[in-house]
């Protein structure tokens, strides 16, 4: 009997205590949304109503015209045409050759094996500051400044995607390989229509990270891409303020069309992508 | 019995490339899987840290135009750089400093609010456990440069959201990007509104690891709630300790995009808001001091990898 009231106590809180812990949930919810709504009101706001008192989170007038002045007196939409196409290619790319090299870890034994996981792991040590001005001059000798060669090519194998992928393709039953094997079936092809398919959850939250990580790249494109209407959504934003003279509700405006998709693709596989993440961290 | 030994016994002779392939290419595809990760390692990341070490010995005197086989021209200098670096050079130690007391701020506050904040998601029947997963982890994947620019107008002086909400309070506001006193309080706000959410899900993934079983099996035993937390539930959260701490400390000496954006492109009153990559950035690609900049990002690996070792050893010292 003792035993039962002591397990009472501990599994669930008093009703005060469950609406003080639900409060400072909401809270904690609360303080995270506020810059991103006053980020989309801001949008709507005149210029002058945000420089003057009192400070409100809401609009007092509802104005569409820093939509107006973005998609007229800026090149937002062809930055925003370069980061699709720069991300979406760097993401197949990079998310491919990453579960290449996850299936060579995860399913293959050959020479140097230990050794080649064993970089890797180096590189996720690495920083990639220490590379910024060797890797500036050698893409100035590739001629690759101010192409998106320059932001698609290096690092495009993400060790940590390599991780990740050799993680999962080691529950991928290896007798499904053996009996493709004896079917007739080559390598390349087990990779593609057993593996690919057995992982396909799995390369899209490593696809979703790569593509937001390049989505939100900065200081890499800031160094190689010079030319305005080479840039992308990051650079593109970060200098509006510039060359446009524009007012900063309209950098609110592009702020938020910009950061849109990634929160809705976030919103939809958001299950995936946390369990995705935190796996390797919580297992050590 | 793996298919290459079948195809051996068939035609043990032959020696077209076909038939050598089908008996070899188990051995053979894991370099092939290998090769665009090796290919592009050696090329964009061996390669470079050795220029960048090879650098920093060296000054930049010029640049050869791409037409003539590119390159630069180069002056050795010893440890000059190096020396300059670290008897000399007061912006840098300032960098290092910033990039020091922003990383142990974020760190240690953090900690306490992410896993307060994951026990109580993980706690039964608390509400908003889906919306609070959304919400924390939003602002880690929206752009450094996007929260920058929101964080421009919650720091206004006059204007800002923060002094607004102080002043209902009736607290008077200060100049958080304007005060050198208040910059680094600042940076460390947007710090933790971007981290704290990210890390409270990597302890709440930890605690839904923990098994129940265990803690139940010391309750009958006659722990208390909190020696069950103690001594069953924080030894399980050692590897997310160790990860938040050491992802922690290296993203703040990595930190560029937001003060950058914040000052301007600049480094804040007074270099308060002056960070190592930042100065790096400064050096090789303003000043185009570029052997001085390999030597600053050499420095910073050093520091960087310091960090962790030491990280990783405290840890491990926990473990027994």
């Amino acid at each position: 009997m003792q035993l039962k009231t002591k397990r009472a106590n501990t599994m669930g809180p008093g009703r005060v205590n469950l609406m003080f812990m639900n409060s400072v949930v909401l809270v904690g919810v609360l303080l995270t949304a506020i810059p991103f709504i006053y980020m989309i009101t801001a949008s709507f706001r005149q210029q002058g109503e945000l420089y003057s008192l009192p400070v409100t989170i809401m609009p007092r007038e509802w104005h569409g015209h820093n939509y107006v002045k973005l998609f007229g007196d800026t090149n937002f939409v062809i930055w925003y045409g370069n980061t699709i196409f720069t991300a979406g290619l760097r993401t197949v790319l990079g998310v491919y050759f990453a579960a290449l090299a996850g299936a060579a870890f995860a399913k293959y034994s050959f020479r140097f094996k230990r050794f080649f996981f064993f970089l890797v792991l180096a590189t996720l040590t690495l920083p990639f500051q220490v590379l910024l001005v060797p890797l500036f001059l050698m893409m100035r000798d590739f001629g690759w400044v101010d192409t998106y060669w320059a932001v698609i090519v290096p690092g495009i194998v993400g060790a940590f995607n390599i991780f990740l992928m050799r993680q999962y393709i080691e529950s991928v039953p290896d007798e499904l390989m053996d009996a493709a094997r004896i079917d007739g079936a080559s390598e390349f092809g087990i990779f593609h229509r057993i593996i690919i398919p057995l992982v396909r959850p799995a390369l899209g939250v490593v696809a979703i990270l790569t593509f937001v990580n390049t989505w939100n790249d900065f200081l890499w494109p800031l160094i190689v891409l010079h030319d305005d209407t080479k840039y992308l959504l990051s650079i593109g934003i970060a200098t509006m303020d510039g060359p446009y003279d524009v007012e900063i509700g309209a950098i609110m405006a592009a702020s938020f069309l910009s950061t849109l998709p990634i929160l809705i693709v976030f919103v939809l596989m958001q299950r995936q992508i946390i369990a995705g993440l935190t796996q390797g961290a919580i297992r050590g | 019995m793996s298919a290459h030994t079948l195809t051996a016994g068939d035609k043990p002779q032959s020696l077209s490339i076909g038939d050598w392939w089908s008996r070899n290419q188990r051995k053979v595809i894991p370099y092939i899987f290998l090769a665009p990760f090796l290919l592009t390692f050696l090329i964009f990341t061996v390669y470079p840290a050795g220029a960048a070490f090879f650098l920093s010995f060296q000054r930049v005197r010029g640049f050869i135009d791409a037409s003539e086989g590119g390159g630069v021209v180069l002056e050795y200098k010893g440890l000059d750089n190096y020396e300059r670096l670290l008897t000399k050079d007061k912006r840098f130690r300032t960098a290092i400093i910033n990039g020091a007391e922003f990383a142990f701020g974020t760190v240690l506050i953090q900690m306490p609010i992410a896993l307060g904040m994951a026990l109580l998601m993980n706690a039964p029947h608390i509400r908003f456990k889906v919306l609070a997963r959304l919400a924390f982890f939003a602002p880690y994947i929206t752009s450094a440069i996007v929260v920058g620019w929101i964080f421009t107008l919650i720091f206004q002086d006059r204007y800002g959201l923060l002094n607004a909400a102080l002043s209902t309070l009736g607290l008077e506001g200060v100049g958080w990007l304007t005060n050198k006193t208040f910059v680094m309080p600042a940076l460390i706000i947007l710090g933790l509104w971007t981290w704290c959410g990210y890390n409270s899900l990597f302890f709440l993934a930890g605690l839904q690891n923990v098994p129940d079983d265990l803690k139940e099996a010391a309750r009958i035993d006659g722990a208390n709630t909190i020696r069950v937390f103690w001594h069953i539930t924080i030894p399980f959260l050692r590897p997310v300790f160790v990860f938040v701490v050491i992802t922690g400390l290296i993203g703040s000496f990595s930190l560029f995009s937001q003060p950058y954006l914040l000052f301007d492109s600049g480094s804040g009153p007074g270099d308060a808001g002056l960070f190592p990559v930042m100065y790096l950035f400064f050096m090789g690609f303003e000043n185009f001091r570029m052997g001085y900049a390999s030597a600053i990002g050499y420095l910073l690996t050093v520091i960087i990898l310091l960090i962790t070792g030491l990280q990783l050893f405290l840890f491990r010292l926990w473990r027994v």
